[in-house]
C-alpha cells in the first residue's frame, strides 16, 4: 500500500509539473523519470517554498527538495520504437466536463505544428438518435493495443511500443495511406503538402516521439506526447484543458491525472462506468470514456466555439 | 477456322505480320503520346507539390488512382483466362485471341504498378518495401504476387511468340522495308529459337506450366488486391465477398476488353478472316457469363447489407441507392453489366459490331464501379466529419487525377499498340499448325 501511495505522490508530483513548476523528484542519474528518488537520502535546508499541490492546496515544501528538472537527452528513433519501461499509458476522457472549447486542440496544433485546417484532436458533437442527448466526444488516437493501422502498415512505420503507444516513423513512412483507410476512428491526419512550419523547426531531424517536424508526404497523428511523458509531464491537451477533461496516466501504477485531480484508474472507470469507442471492432484501444452524465455545461454551450469558428 | 483451308501459309503470314501505321494508326499513337504526356505533367506537379494537388483529404484518402490500380489489376486478369484457362480446356477457337489478351495483360499489369507508385506520398521511398517489408501487411502481399503476375505474364507473351519471331526474323532477310529497325530487336530476342523438336517440346511445356502456375497467381492478385479494402472495418469494404466478387468483376472487365480489342484489331488490321464472327458469337456468350456471375456477386453484395440496414452500413448505401453516387451507382450496374447481358443475349447482338459496342459498355461501367467501391465507403466514416474544412467532406478528382489517369490509361493503350506493332497480334505459327491440323 505505501509503495502505491509513493508512486501516486509521484504523479501528483509530474501533474504539477506541467503546471508549470521546474521541480524534479531527483532522478537525474535514473533514465525512468517516473521512478522516485526515495532511496536517496537529502538534507532539509530549512527553507521552505509554497507549491500549489493537486488538490488545489497550498503546500510548503522545503527547498532542498527541489531539483532542476534535467535536460533529458532526445531518444534516438530506435530507443523510441521501444518505448518507456515498465509503463501502460491510458488517457481517460470525461464527457461531462467537455463543452467544444477546443483548448486541447490548440494546444496539440501548436506543439505539433499540425497544418492548418487538419487536427490531431478532434471535438465531435455525438448524437445516436434523435431522442437521446447530444453531447462532445473529443477522439485522439486511441493507442490501440490491437491496432489495424499497425496491422496494414506495409513497412513497420507505424508501429506499437511496449508501453501502448502508437507512433509513426515519418522517416519511415511511404504514404501509402492504408493506415488512415484501416483506422476506424479516422484520427489519421496526412500531410498533403509540405508542412507549414518555422524553417528552423523543419530542418530539426524527426523525432518519432514528438511527432516533429512533420513532412510532405507522410502520415501523422495523435502520439499522446512521449516525449513529454518522458519528462513527467503529462500531454499537451491534458494539460491545456481548461476544465480538465483529459486524465493521463499509467495503467501499471493505476492512476490518472488531469494535473489538477489525480485518480485510481480502476476506481474512476468502476464509478462512472467507463467505456472505450467501438469495442465491437476489437481494437482494444487505450482510451477511456466516460459517459456524459451530470455535466458540468449543456451541450448548446459548447455550440459557441463552433459559430465562432464559422464567422 | 476452315475457311483459312484454301489459303496458302504464304498468304497468312503476309495477312497477320506487324504492319505500318497507316495515317489513322499515326493520328491514335499521337494522341495516345500526348494524353500520356498531360499525365506526366501533372505527376511532376505532383511531386514538387505533394498529394495536395489532388482533391484527396483525410477522409476521402484513396480517390480515383486507387479505383484505376484497381482496374487496371481487374483487366489484367484476362490473360490468365483466355491463355490459360482456355488454353487448359482445349478451347481450340480461342487461339487469335491469346496474343491479345497477353498483351492486354502485361500492359495493364505494368501500369497498376505505375499507378499505384504514382499513387504513394513519398514515392521516393519506395525501397523501403524490400528494406522494411513486413509480411503482415496486404501491401506487401500485393507487391509479391503482382511482381509474380508481371513475369509469368511476360514470359507467357514471350514463349509462344518465340516460333513467330523466327518467322519475322527470315522475312527481314527479304528486303522488306517493314523490318529494318526491328530486325534487330527481333534477333536480340529470338535468334537462338531455331525451331527443333526439341525447342518446340521445351517451349510447350514452360508455357504449360506457366498456364497451370498463372490461375492462382491470377486469384492471388486480385483477391488480395480486394484485400486492401475488405481487411479494414469500414462499410463497403468490411465484407468477405470482396474476393470472390472483385475476381469476377475482373473477369468481366477483362472479357469486355478483349470483345473491345478484337473489333479495332480486326478493323485496323484487316483480320476478318482470322477473327471471324464466330470468335464475337462465342466471346459474347463468354461475356454473357461473366456479365451474370459478377451480378450475381454485386447482388450479394449490396442486397445482404441492405436488408439489414446496420446503422454504420446505412449512409453509405442510401448514398449509393439513392443518394449523391446514385446515378453513378445505377449507371455502372445497368451499362456495366445488364445492358451488355441483354445485348449479347441475342444472337443479332453477338455480331461485330454490338459485340464492340457492348463490350465498351462493360470496360466503361467497370471503371466507375471500382470508383464506387473506393470512394464513397471513405465518405462514410464510422466517425463524424468533424473540425475539417469543407473541402475534406466532398471528392471529386482535381484535373491532375484526371491527366494521370486518363494519362495511365492512354498509356497502357499505347503499349498495347506499340506491342502490335512489333508482333503479329494473332499469332502465326500457331494459325499454321491448326490450318495443317484441320487440313490433314
Amino acid at each position: 500500500m505505501k509503495q502505491e501511495n509513493n508512486s501516486r505522490r509521484e504523479f501528483l508530483l509530474t501533474g504539477l509539473m506541467a503546471a508549470g513548476v521546474a521541480v524534479g523528484v531527483g532522478c537525474s542519474s535514473k533514465k525512468n523519470v517516473f521512478e522516485s528518488g526515495a532511496d536517496e537520502t537529502v538534507i532539509a535546508s530549512g527553507k521552505k517554498v509554497k507549491l500549489l499541490s493537486v488538490d488545489g492546496e497550498i503546500i510548503e515544501v522545503d527547498e532542498a527538495f527541489l531539483k532542476p528538472v534535467p535536460e533529458l537527452p532526445a531518444v534516438s528513433n530506435s530507443e523510441a520504437r521501444i518505448g518507456i519501461g515498465g509503463k501502460k499509458f491510458v488517457m481517460v476522457i470525461d464527457l461531462s466536463r467537455c463543452k467544444n472549447l477546443r483548448k486541447c486542440q490548440e494546444a496539440c496544433n501548436h506543439m505539433h505544428h499540425v497544418n492548418t485546417g487538419q487536427n490531431w484532436i478532434k471535438v465531435d458533437p455525438m448524437r445516436e438518435d434523435e431522442h437521446t442527448a447530444p453531447f462532445w466526444q473529443p477522439t485522439t488516437c486511441m493507442h490501440c493495443d490491437e491496432p489495424p493501422c499497425v496491422k496494414v502498415c506495409p513497412v513497420d512505420a507505424t508501429f506499437k511500443r511496449q508501453d501502448g503507444i502508437v507512433l509513426i516513423d515519418s522517416d519511415r513512412c511511404i504514404g501509402c495511406r492504408f493506415c488512415m483507410a484501416a483506422c476506424p476512428y479516422s484520427t489519421r491526419a496526412f500531410n498533403w503538402s509540405a508542412p507549414d512550419i518555422p524553417a528552423d523547426i523543419a530542418a530539426q531531424p524527426y523525432s518519432c516521439e514528438s511527432s516533429v517536424p512533420q513532412k510532405k508526404g507522410t502520415v501523422g497523428k495523435c502520439d499522446f506526447c512521449p516525449d513529454m511523458a518522458r519528462r513527467g509531464e503529462l500531454p499537451h491537451c491534458v494539460s491545456a484543458c481548461p476544465n480538465g477533461t483529459f486524465f493521463f496516466g499509467d495503467l501499471n501504477q493505476d492512476t490518472v491525472s488531469n494535473g489538477a485531480e489525480t485518480f485510481r484508474f480502476s476506481d474512476l472507470i468502476k464509478d462512472k462506468s467507463g467505456y472505450r469507442l467501438m469495442e465491437d471492432l476489437g481494437t482494444k484501444p487505450s482510451v477511456y470514456y466516460l459517459p456524459p452524465v451530470n455535466r458540468n455545461f449543456p451541450f448548446e454551450s459548447g455550440l459557441e466555439t463552433d459559430t465562432k469558428e464559422k464567422k | 477456322m476452315e475457311n483459312l483451308n484454301s489459303i496458302s501459309d504464304e498468304k497468312i503470314i503476309q495477312d497477320l505480320l506487324p504492319q505500318k501505321f497507316n495515317r489513322s494508326g499515326r493520328i491514335w499513337t499521337g494522341v495516345l503520346i500526348a494524353i500520356c504526356l498531360v499525365g506526366v505533367y501533372a505527376y511532376y506537379r505532383q511531386l514538387r507539390y505533394g498529394l495536395v494537388v489532388t482533391s484527396m483529404r483525410d477522409y476521402v484518402s484513396w480517390g480515383i488512382y486507387i479505383s484505376n490500380f484497381v482496374f487496371f489489376v481487374a483487366i489484367s486478369l484476362v490473360g490468365s483466362l483466355i491463355t490459360a484457362v482456355f488454353r487448359l480446356s482445349r478451347v481450340e477457337w480461342s487461339t487469335p485471341l491469346t496474343r491479345i489478351a497477353e498483351i492486354i495483360a502485361v500492359a495493364a499489369i505494368i501500369f497498376a504498378s505505375i499507378i499505384i507508385i504514382v499513387d504513394m506520398g513519398s514515392p521516393e521511398r519506395f525501397y523501403n518495401l524490400f528494406i522494411h517489408g513486413r509480411v503482415q501487411s496486404p501491401i506487401i502481399w500485393d507487391v509479391i504476387v503482382i511482381t509474380t503476375y508481371f513475369f509469368i505474364s511476360i514470359l507467357l507473351l514471350y514463349f509462344p511468340l518465340l516460333p513467330d519471331i523466327k518467322i519475322l526474323l527470315r522475312y527481314k532477310e527479304t528486303n522488306d522495308n517493314r523490318f529494318k529497325y526491328l530486325a534487330k530487336f527481333y534477333s536480340f530476342l529470338g535468334s537462338f529459337w531455331k525451331g527443333t523438336p526439341e525447342q518446340f517440346k521445351l517451349s510447350e511445356r514452360a508455357i504449360n506450366i506457366l498456364c497451370i502456375t498463372i490461375i492462382p497467381v491470377a486469384f492471388t492478385i486480385h483477391t488480395v488486391t480486394s484485400w486492401l479494402f475488405a481487411t479494414t472495418y469500414r462499410p463497403g469494404w468490411d465484407s468477405t465477398n470482396f474476393g470472390a466478387y472483385f475476381i469476377s468483376g475482373a473477369f468481366l472487365v477483362g472479357g469486355g476488353g478483349v470483345l473491345v480489342a478484337m473489333y479495332v484489331f480486326r478493323k485496323a488490321y484487316h483480320l476478318e478472316k482470322y477473327i471471324t464472327e464466330e470468335h464475337f458469337e462465342k466471346m459474347g456468350k463468354m461475356v454473357v457469363l461473366l456479365a451474370l456471375l459478377y451480378l450475381y456477386f454485386n447482388i450479394n453484395e449490396y442486397l445482404v447489407p441492405a436488408f439489414k440496414m446496420k446503422k454504420s452500413e446505412e449512409a453509405h448505401l442510401t448514398g449509393l441507392f439513392t443518394g449523391e453516387f446514385a446515378p453513378l451507382f445505377w449507371f455502372a450496374i445497368l451499362v456495366g453489366m445488364i445492358l451488355p447481358i441483354i445485348i449479347l443475349l441475342f444472337k443479332r447482338g453477338r455480331k461485330p459490331l454490338p459485340v464492340f459496342v457492348a463490350g465498351i459498355m462493360v470496360v466503361i461501367g467497370a471503371w466507375f464501379k471500382r470508383y464506387l467501391i473506393v470512394t464513397p465507403t471513405l465518405l462514410h466514416p464510422f466517425l463524424p466529419m468533424t473540425n475539417v474544412p469543407d473541402s475534406y467532406r466532398h471528392y471529386f478528382p482535381s484535373w491532375e487525377e484526371w491527366a494521370i489517369a486518363l494519362g495511365s490509361l492512354a498509356g497502357a493503350l499505347l503499349v498495347i499498340t506499340i506491342l502490335s506493332r512489333i508482333f503479329p497480334i494473332i499469332p502465326i505459327h500457331e494459325t499454321l499448325t491448326e490450318q495443317h491440323e484441320t487440313a490433314d
